[in-house]
């Protein structure tokens, strides 16, 4: 579903616009992301309290996109694949605003840690979640770019091996609290950094589906939850 | 023969897609409907559709995409038009219209007609609405004929503002009031299908909405086709959808469906208004 041909050249460029402000958000949400997650394998403060900025920006253009949406909507009665992609982009950036808030409680976590999470022996499990989930919004993002519904059908699949890194993680860190009991409040931490990243691989799945159903109008989110 | 453009197209338009066929409630019928204004202007194809009881059928596509001549043809009005030819078959509870024991008169009562310009005769509005009734006997007395024209201008939403000048002149109204005066007109004669050929293209708004708002309250008697140039009309007041192009249906599915998820790439262009 193109944004554009329409008879009115200017509609083309509204939709259009929308669009390039969607993916122009997803890649600051994308840097957020990555940038908390390296704070907190790195144990970096400085670039945890850093990243704070993209948060401003991320509202900001949330907020913009959502009236260019009400805008559209009032103006253009957009309808079939228009329409589509209108809904789409609304529920989207719910869904970046989202990743967003969890890449900033990620930051928040990382300047209360007491000791690197190097040391931890979950590391090596925390590190490839956040590959994991890394791999799944990028991929995600490129999904909802080049609007290939057929690719976003794989792509949400991989948020199960991140559902299931996750609960590995956090079997082992339940025994690690019960033997370790001096360091729970870390271990606390480091769990909702991991349940962070999880969520960010939900919102990632839906941005997922939103992409088939642009292309197709089929609603697949409870469909695919089903199966689950 | 058709030559290489026309294939191609044909070949786009393909065969009708969607639901035109109904399994149940149906009350008008088109199967294979053919109209030509002559031997070598053919305006409709091969065209068949369901019109659903209690349903409002919103007949849309470009202009002289042959909305109107199918829309005729349901109550033979194309009769009256030198050299129109029907062919295909075309029935209202299972009988065949064009049948030669069909008074196409009668007919025209039970499947009434709204025009794009509102036309009341030049007579009061009592007579406007009692027109009908008289010329086809449906009352015995005066006083059935009072109750029928007021149960209909109330029904049609104009009872309360002309109640008080049922002798005053029908063109004196509105352009709302007048087409809903003209609706009245054409439901005091009991019909069970109305047809409504681009019934709100000279209203404003308002009177538009209020004529929308009316087809609604209607439709729970009788079984309404309108064609409609305003694509959100048809998406707020149908049931379902038929998107017509060169004289052939495209696509007909429920409006909801029309209106989100178009079958049809052709369908999906007219809609979203793009280059067909
Ligand atoms: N009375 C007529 N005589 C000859 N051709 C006609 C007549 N009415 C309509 N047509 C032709 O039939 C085609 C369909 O017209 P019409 O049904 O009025 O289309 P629509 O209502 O979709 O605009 C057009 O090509 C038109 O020129
Ligand atoms: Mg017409």
């Amino acid at each position: 579903m193109n944004t554009q041909d329409h008879i009115s050249q200017a509609y083309n460029d509204e939709l259009e616009e929308v669009r390039s402000k969607v993916l122009t958000m997803g890649g600051l949400v994308e840097d957020h992301f990555q940038g908390a997650t390296k704070a907190l394998l790195k144990g970096d403060t400085e670039l945890a309290s850093d990243i704070a900025k993209y948060d401003y920006k991320v509202n900001a253009l949330e907020v913009e996109i959502d009236d260019d949406c009400t805008s559209l909507i009032a103006r253009r009665q957009p309808t079939a694949g228009d329409l589509r992609n209108v809904f789409a982009v609304i529920k989207i950036v719910t869904d970046l605003e989202r990743i967003g808030d969890e890449s900033e409680k990620i930051a928040s976590f990382v300047t209360e840690l007491s000791v690197d999470t190097k040391s931890m022996t979950i590391y090596n499990s925390l590190k490839s979640m956040i590959k994991t989930a890394r791999e799944i919004l990028s991929a995600a993002l490129d999904c909802y770019a080049r609007l290939d519904a057929k690719q976003a059908l794989e792509v949400a699949k991989l948020d199960e091996d991140l559902d299931s890194n996750f609960n590995d993680l956090k079997r082992t860190l339940i025994t690690y609290l019960i033997e370790d009991v001096k360091n729970i409040e870390d271990f606390i931490r480091v769990m909702w950094c991991a349940r962070s990243i999880e969520r960010v691989g939900d919102h990632a799945k839906n941005i997922c589906q939103y992409v088939v159903y642009v292309a197709h109008g089929n609603d697949i989110r409870h469909i695919t939850d089903q199966k689950d | 023969m058709p030559n290489q453009d026309e294939l191609e197209l044909l070949q786009e338009l393909g065969d009708t897609v969607g639901t035109p066929k109904l399994k149940e409630k149906v009350r008008m019928s088109c199967n294979h409907v053919d109209v030509f204004y002559n031997e070598t202007a053919q305006a409709i194809f091969d065209v068949s559709v369901d019109l659903g009881k209690n349903q409002i059928l919103a007949m849309i596509g470009p202009s002289g995409c042959g909305k109107s001549t199918l829309l005729r043809c349901l109550n033979r009005m194309n009769d009256t038009i030198d050299g129109c030819i029907v062919n295909g078959e075309i029935t209202l509870d299972g009988e065949d219209i064009y049948n030669k024991t069909i008074d196409p008169v009668l007919l025209r009562a039970n499947v009434g007609m709204v025009f794009q310009k509102p036309n009341p005769f030049p007579k009061s509005i009592y007579d406007n609405v009692a027109y009908g009734p008289r010329l086809h006997g449906l009352t015995k007395n005066a006083s059935e004929l009072d109750d029928l024209v007021e149960e209909s201008l109330t029904k049609a939403g104009l009872w309360k503002e002309t109640k008080d000048r049922l002798n005053k002149p029908g063109t004196g109204l509105s352009g709302g009031q007048q087409q809903r005066l003209c609706i009245a007109r054409t439901i005091a004669v009991k019909p069970e299908v109305i047809l409504m050929d681009e019934p709100t293209s000279a209203l404003d708004p308002i009177a538009t909405a209020t004529i929308e708002e009316l087809m609604y309250d209607l439709k729970s008697s009788y079984t309404i086709a309108v064609v409609t140039h305003s694509m959100q009309q048809a998406a707020r007041i149908s049931d379902r959808t038929a998107y017509f192009h060169l004289g052939r249906l495209v696509e007909v599915n429920n409006t909801d469906d029309v209106f989100t998820n178009p079958e049809h790439k052709l369908t999906e262009n007219y809609i979203t208004g793009r280059f067909g």
